[in-house]
C-alpha cells in the first residue's frame, strides 16, 4: 500500500525489506493495532483459561465433519468482517469524492480494496460458508458417521484458512493485487503489475483452490457411497442433491482456476508469453479460461443455497416439497447448462453476432430451471401451514430479492443490451442482487436453521428480527441506487467523480451500507445474546422445527458417531416418515462404532503451505524450495502410518444413548 | 419432537439397521482417485486448450518442425508405453500376492520412468541451448508447460512409486498397499493415455504443421 518496493534483492529475505511494512498510511496502521491488540487479547484468554490443549486436541486435529463444519462457518465469518469493513471503505470513498475532492483513499489503496472485496467475499466467505454447511449437513443428511475422507477434509480445511491467511497478510506485509478480482492480464502481468500484490492474490487462490477440490471430490465420494441403506437417489433431501451438484462442478471447474493461475504464475516467474501482449501472447485465452471456472462457481455457490431453501420452505410449511423430482433435474440442468454460458461476462470481446448469440441463448435458457424452482417453492407454500420463523423469513426475502436480480440477470444477456451495461454499475448491482439475495441470505436462513442442530439451543429471535429488518431494506437502499448510476453509464470501480448530479445517488447506497452494517450488528449482538442465554433457549428434542430429514432424527448437538444405528430408509422425508409411523428410538443392543482417527497432519501441510506460498511471493527461494521437501517428507511419512482408526466402546455408545433418552423424556414430559 | 408413537408402530418396517457392517477401509478410495484423476485430466485439458491456441505463435522464432526430433520422440514414447506394460505385469503379481516379482515389475517401471525423464530433460536442455527457450514466444511458453506437466507428474508418480515399494517391502501385499498399488496404477496408465495425447497433438501433427 505503498510506492513501489525498490528491488533490493537479499538471498535471505528475498525482496522482502522493512520498506514492505505501510508504516506511513495512517489507515493500515490504526488497522494493523487493532488487530494485533485483538490478537494479543485472544491468546492472552486461550492461554489463561489453558485451551489450547483443548483446540488442539478437539478442533484443529478433529476429523470430525460436524466440527470441521463449524470452522469453516467461524472462517467465513471472520473473513466477512473484513470483506464488509472494504465494502463500507468504498462506499464512503465514492461518495465523498466529488467536485475536485479525492476523497480519502489514494488510487493504489483503492485499488487493492475493490480487488481484495471481490476475492475475499467470493473464496473466504462465500466458499468456506456452503463448504461448512455442506460438511457439517450432508453426512446428517444421508444418514452416515462421517464422509468418505476425513483426514482429507481436515487437510481441506487449513489449505482454505492458509489461502485466507496468506490474503490477509498482504494487507499488512507488502501490497494485493490491484487488478479486480479476477486479475486480467496484461495488467496482472509482470509489465504493469511488477510489485507482489498478484502473486499475493495467486498463491493465496492456489493453496485455497487446493483445499476446495480436494473438499469437492470428498463430497461426492460421501454422497455416492455413505447414504443410509434404502435411499436411493431419488430419495435424497434436496439438499444433498443441491450439495452433489455443486461439488461436481467444484471438481469440474476448480481445476480450470489452477491451471489458468499457473500459466499466470509463470508470465510472472518465468517470463513465459502466454498473456502477453508480445510474443505471441494472448491476453484474452486468459479471460476465457477464467470464466470457464468462473460461471460454473457462480452456481457452486448458489445451489447448496437453493437446496436450503427447499428444505426450510417445506419444513416451515409442514408440507412435502412440490415438484421434488423437477427440483432435482432442474438442478442437473443448471448444472450442464452453468458450463455453456462463460462468454456472456464478455461479449464485448467481439467473437462476433453468431457466438454471441448462443452465449445469450444459453445463459437466458437458465432461467428456465430456476424459474422452475421458484414455482416449486411457492406451490409448496400454497395452502402450507406457514411459520414465519426466521429462516422463512430469510426465504421469502430471497425469493424476492432474487427473482429481482435474475431478472436484471436476463437483461444482461442480450448481447446488444450488455454493449452498453458491460462492466456498469449496473452489473456489480446485478450480481450483488443475486449473491446477497441468494447465497447470503440462504446462509443466514442456513444458520438460523441449522444453529440448534449444532449447538443445542435455537437463535434469538428478536434480534434476528432487528438483522433482517436492518439487512433486507438496507440492502435495497445500497443496490438499487447502483442500478439507477449503471444505466447513467457509470463504470465500475471508479475512484473519483466529476459529475456532481451522481453524488445523491452514492450517498444513497452509502446509507444502505450503513444500515447494512447495523444488520450484522444485530447479527452478532444475536449470536451472543444467544450464547448468553442458551439455557433459555435450549432444545432437548433435537428436532426443535418439526424437521422432515434425518438430521432432526439424533440429539442436538449430535453424537460424535451422529446415529447409534445406521437408519433405514423407505421414503423422501425419512424423519417426517419415522415419526408418523411411531418409530421407537433403540434404547439398547449398542455395538461398537468403527470411527476415524484425530491427526495433526492437515495443520502442519497447511502450515508448511503457507509459508511455501509467503517465500513465493516475496522471492525467498532457499525458504520456497526447503518447504517443498517438506511438503513432500510430511506426506510421505503420513503414508506410513497405517492405524487411522478406532473403535468407540459399546459401553460407551449405551451411555451416550441412555443420557439422551433421559434428556429426551425430560423435554417431553414423557 | 420425540419418537413417542402418533399412531400403531408399523412391525414390517424397520427404521434402523440392527445387524450392520463397517463400511471397509478405503471403500470410497478408488472412486475418490478416479475422480481426481478426472480432475487432472481437466488441468490437461486446459493445457491442450492453451497449446492449441498459442501453437502457431512462433513470433518469428521456430516453429515444431525446425525443433523436435521424432527419432527421439518416438524413443521417449516407447519408454513410457514399456513402463506401461511392465507396471501391468507388477499388477498381475500383485493378484497372485507375489511380492518378489511385483516389486521387481515396480522397478523396471520406475527405471523405464526414469529413462522417459532423461530424455526428456535432454530434449529440454537441447532446446534451450538452441535458444528455443519457453520465453521465446507463445507455442513456446505453451509447448514447455504442457510437455513439462507431463514430465512432473511422472516425477512424482516415480517418488510414490519407490515410497511403495518401501511400503511393500515393510508390511507386504497387504489391502491397503494393494490398493495403493492400484491407485499408483490408474495414475500411471493415465500419464500413458495423456502422453500419447501429446506425442499425437503436439508431435505428430507440429511436423505437420
Amino acid at each position: 500500500m505503498h510506492a513501489p518496493i525498490p528491488e533490493t534483492y537479499s538471498p535471505i529475505f528475498g525482496k522482502l525489506s522493512l520498506d514492505a511494512l505501510p508504516l506511513h498510511e495512517p489507515i493500515l496502521v490504526a488497522t494493523f493495532a487493532v488487530v494485533a491488540l485483538g490478537g494479543i487479547a485472544v491468546l492472552a484468554l486461550l492461554t489463561k483459561f489453558r485451551l489450547w490443549g483443548y483446540l488442539w486436541k478437539e478442533w484443529f486435529t478433529s476429523v470430525d465433519h460436524k466440527k470441521i463444519g463449524i470452522m469453516y462457518m467461524i472462517l467465513g465469518l471472520v473473513m466477512f468482517l473484513r470483506g464488509f469493513a472494504d465494502a463500507v471503505m468504498m462506499r464512503l470513498q465514492q461518495a465523498m469524492a466529488f467536485g475536485g475532492s479525492e476523497g480519502y483513499l489514494p488510487a493504489h489503496h483503492y485499488d487493492q480494496i475493490f480487488t481484495a472485496h471481490g476475492v475475499i467475499m467470493i473464496f473466504f466467505v462465500a466458499m468456506p460458508f456452503i463448504t461448512g454447511f455442506m460438511n457439517f449437513i450432508v453426512p446428517l443428511q444421508i444418514g452416515a458417521r462421517d464422509v468418505s475422507f476425513p483426514f482429507l477434509n481436515n487437510f481441506s480445511f487449513w489449505m482454505t484458512t492458509s489461502g485466507a491467511i496468506l490474503c490477509m497478510t498482504s494487507l499488512f506485509v507488502g501490497e494485493f493485487a490491484q487488478t479486480g478480482w479476477l486479475a486480467y492480464p496484461p495488467l496482472s502481468g509482470i509489465a504493469y503489475s511488477p510489485n507482489v500484490g498478484v502473486d499475493y492474490y495467486i498463491w493465496s487462490l492456489q493453496i485455497a483452490g487446493v483445499g476446495t477440490t480436494l473438499s469437492g471430490i470428498n463430497l461426492v465420494c460421501t454422497i455416492l457411497k455413505m447414504r443410509a441403506p434404502g435411499m436411493t437417489l431419488m430419495k435424497m433431501p434436496v439438499f444433498t442433491w443441491t450439495s452433489l451438484c455443486a461439488n461436481i462442478l467444484i471438481v469440474a471447474s476448480f481445476p480450470v482456476l489452477t491451471a489458468v493461475l499457473v500459466l499466470l504464475g509463470l508470465d510472472r516467474y518465468a517470463f513465459t508469453n502466454f498473456f502477453t501482449n508480445d510474443f505471441g501472447g494472448n491476453a484474452m485465452m486468459y479471460v476465457n479460461l477464467i470464466w470457464i471456472w468462473g460461471h460454473p462457481e457462480v452456481y457452486i455457490l448458489i445451489l447448496p443455497l437453493f437446496g436450503v431453501f427447499s428444505e426450510v420452505t417445506s419444513t416451515f410449511s409442514g408440507k412435502r416439497l412440490f415438484g421434488y423430482t423437477s427440483m432435482v433435474y432442474a438442478t442437473i440442468c443448471i448444472t450442464i447448462l452453468s458450463y455453456l454460458v462463460w462468454l456472456h461476462h464478455f461479449f464485448t470481446m467481439g467473437s462476433g453476432a453468431s457466438v454471441n448469440s448462443f452465449f445469450g441463448i444459453t445463459t437466458m435458457v437458465i432461467s428456465i430451471p430456476t424459474g422452475a424452482k421458484l414455482f416449486n417453492w411457492l406451490f409448496t407454500m400454497y395452502r402450507g401451514r406457514i411459520r414465519f420463523e426466521l429462516p422463512m423469513m430469510w426465504t421469502v426475502a430471497f425469493m424476492i430479492t432474487f427473482v429481482i436480480g435474475g431478472m436484471t440477470g436476463v437483461l444482461l444477456a442480450v448481447p446488444p443490451a450488455d454493449f452498453v451495461l458491460h462492466n456498469s454499475l449496473f452489473l456489480i448491482a446485478h450480481f450483488h442482487n443475486v449473491i446477497i439475495g441468494g447465497v447470503l441470505f440462504g446462509a443466514f436462513a442456513a444458520i438460523n436453521f441449522w444453529w440448534p442442530k449444532a449447538f443445542g439451543f435455537k437463535l434469538d429471535t428478536f434480534w434476528g428480527k432487528v438483522s433482517f429488518w436492518c439487512w433486507v431494506p438496507g440492502f435495497y437502499l445500497a443496490f438499487m441506487p447502483l442500478y439507477v448510476l449503471g444505466l447513467m453509464g457509470v463504470t465500475r470501480r471508479m475512484r473519483v467523480f466529476d459529475d456532481g448530479s451522481l453524488q445523491i445517488w452514492f450517498i444513497i447506497a452509502g446509507i444502505g451500507a450503513a444500515v447494512i452494517a447495523l444488520g450484522i450488528a444485530a447479527m452478532l449482538i444475536q449470536f451472543a445474546v444467544s450464547i448468553w442465554r442458551r439455557e433459555e433457549l435450549r432444545d432437548d428434542t433435537g428436532d426443535p422445527w418439526n424437521g422432515r430429514t434425518l438430521e432432526w432424527a439424533t440429539s442436538s448437538p449430535p453424537p460424535e458417531y451422529n446415529f447409534a444405528f445406521t437408519p433405514k430408509i423407505h421414503t423422501l422425508d425419512s424423519w417426517h416418515e419415522m415419526k408418523e409411523r411411531g418409530c421407537e428410538r433403540p434404547t439398547s443392543g449398542f455395538k461398537a462404532i468403527h470411527m476415524p482417527r484425530n491427526t495433526g497432519t492437515g495443520v502442519i501441510l497447511s502450515a508448511i503451505a503457507l509459508a511455501v506460498g509467503f517465500a513465493l511471493v516475496w522471492h525467498i527461494w532457499w525458504l520456497a524450495g526447503a518447504g517443498m521437501l517438506g511438503l513432500i517428507a510430511t506426506a510421505i511419512t503420513h503414508t506410513f502410518n497405517y492405524k487411522r482408526d478406532y473403535y468407540i466402546p459399546a459401553e460407551t455408545v449405551a451411555e451416550t444413548e441412555a443420557a439422551r433418552t433421559r434428556q429426551l423424556a425430560a423435554a417431553t414430559g414423557a | 419432537m420425540s419418537t413417542r408413537p402418533l399412531s400403531a408402530p408399523d412391525a414390517a418396517v424397520e427404521f434402523y439397521d440392527f445387524d450392520e457392517h463397517d463400511h471397509p477401509d478405503g471403500h470410497s478410495t478408488m472412486l475418490g482417485f478416479w475422480i481426481y484423476l478426472m480432475s487432472d485430466c481437466l488441468i490437461f485439458a486446459i493445457l491442450f486448450a492453451t497449446y492449441a491456441v498459442l501453437g502457431g505463435n512462433f513470433a518469428t522464432g521456430p516453429g515444431p518442425r525446425d525443433l523436435f526430433e521424432l527419432p527421439l520422440v518416438a524413443l521417449n514414447t516407447a519408454m513410457l508405453l514399456f513402463s506401461s506394460i511392465t507396471y501391468g505385469f507388477a499388477m498381475l503379481s500383485m493378484q497372485k500376492n507375489w511380492v518378489g516379482k511385483t516389486q521387481f515389475w515396480l522397478a523396471v517401471t520406475g527405471l523405464f520412468g526414469a529413462c522417459f525423464l532423461a530424455i526428456e530433460l535432454y530434449e529440454f536442455s537441447h532446446l534451450i541451448h538452441i535458444g528455443a527457450t519457453p520465453q521465446r514466444s507463445g507455442f513456446l511458453s505453451a509447448f514447455f508447460t504442457l510437455v513439462g506437466t507431463h514430465g512432473l507428474h511422472v516425477t512424482f508418480g516415480i517418488i510414490w512409486l519407490v515410497t511403495l515399494m518401501i511400503q511393500v517391502s515393510r508390511k507386504g501385499l497387504i489391502q491397503a498397499n494393494k490398493r495403493r498399488l492400484m491407485c499408483l496404477s490408474l495414475f500411471w496408465h493415465f500419464l500413458d493415455v495423456i502422453w500419447i495425447g501429446v506425442f499425437t497433438f503436439v508431435y505428430l501433427m507440429g511436423m505437420l504443421r
